[in-house]
């Protein structure tokens, strides 16, 4: 299979019943190619928390690249949002700087990073205040054949 | 377990699939707190949930739930929800008990954590 690669806007429309549609589109593109069931699943909750967080933060929306590879699929998430001012914590499960509203929706536990981070064999973020976020993550697919 | 089982024994209704009925689900998860879900260890079956709003069908697909139990009588509110449900083969049943009962209820019957099964599905 060639590097295959696709690419999604999260656009944000201030309504979050949308939310979650590019990952379950995402996830049925993976499904088409054959991707392994547990990299679909890992991946397609990345997307989500990814996606999650761009739709809450990122006024002007941002974008989710998804490389499929025979033996990894990357995916970059990138925004021009406010950024995050403390990563260290921002890390941290149960941290979380979400308002009440996203609570209410039953996000914004402070879980989105560090389940990102949970699901990625590979994790790099680098964000910058007044800039926006970036993230790189890498699933394995071969990972247990190796 | 199959569907209609699930259904009888906590007085759901089915508000789509019925066709589903006979499907077998053996594990579950209950929350409400769809970040929870989404950092469920295992695969459940069902999610039993007092959220009825859009994202949980949208949480659901990406967690390979196959159906949705809303507690308390709860129904989510658009018909274009039900309708993506259904295309992505989701079932959704409400039941008007509350979540410990349901989750009871299902336990006794032979329902398991997901998250402490060793059930593995392929």
């Amino acid at each position: 299979m060639e590097r295959q690669v696709f690419s999604y806007s999260v656009v944000r429309t201030g309504s979050f019943e949308d939310v979650g549609l590019i990952s379950t589109e995402i996830k049925k593109k993976l499904e088409e190619l054959g991707v392994e069931r547990n990299i679909v699943r890992r991946v397609s909750i990345i997307c989500f928390e990814a996606e999650m967080n761009i739709s809450l933060y990122a006024e002007r929306g941002g974008n989710i690249f998804v490389a499929v590879e025979p033996d990894k699929v990357d995916i970059y998430v990138e925004d021009d949002g406010p950024g995050i001012e403390d990563l260290e914590k921002a890390m941290q499960p149960g941290y979380s700087t979400a308002p009440l509203w996203v609570h209410e929706l039953g996000f914004g536990a402070g879980m989105g990073l560090p389940n990102m981070e949970k699901n990625s064999d590979v994790f790099e973020i680098t964000s910058e205040l007044g800039k926006g976020t970036k993230i790189h993550s890498v699933v394995f697919r071969n990972k247990d054949a190796a | 377990m199959k569907l209609k089982e699930v259904a009888q024994l906590v007085e759901a209704e089915f508000l789509n699939l019925p066709e589903k009925a006979d499907e077998e689900v053996h594990t579950a998860c209950a929350a409400d707190l769809l970040s929870d879900v989404l950092a469920m260890r295992g695969e459940a079956a069902l999610l039993i949930t007092g959220e009825a709003a859009p994202q949980v069908v949208r949480v659901a697909d990406v967690m390979n739930i196959r159906a949705i139990l809303y507690v308390r009588g709860k129904k989510p509110q658009k018909k274009d929800i039900v309708k993506w449900a259904t295309q992505r083969g989701i079932v959704l049943l409400s039941t008007p008990l509350p979540t410990f009962e349901a989750c009871g209820r299902l336990y006794v019957k032979g329902m398991r954590c997901s998250e402490c099964s060793e059930i593995e599905f392929a």
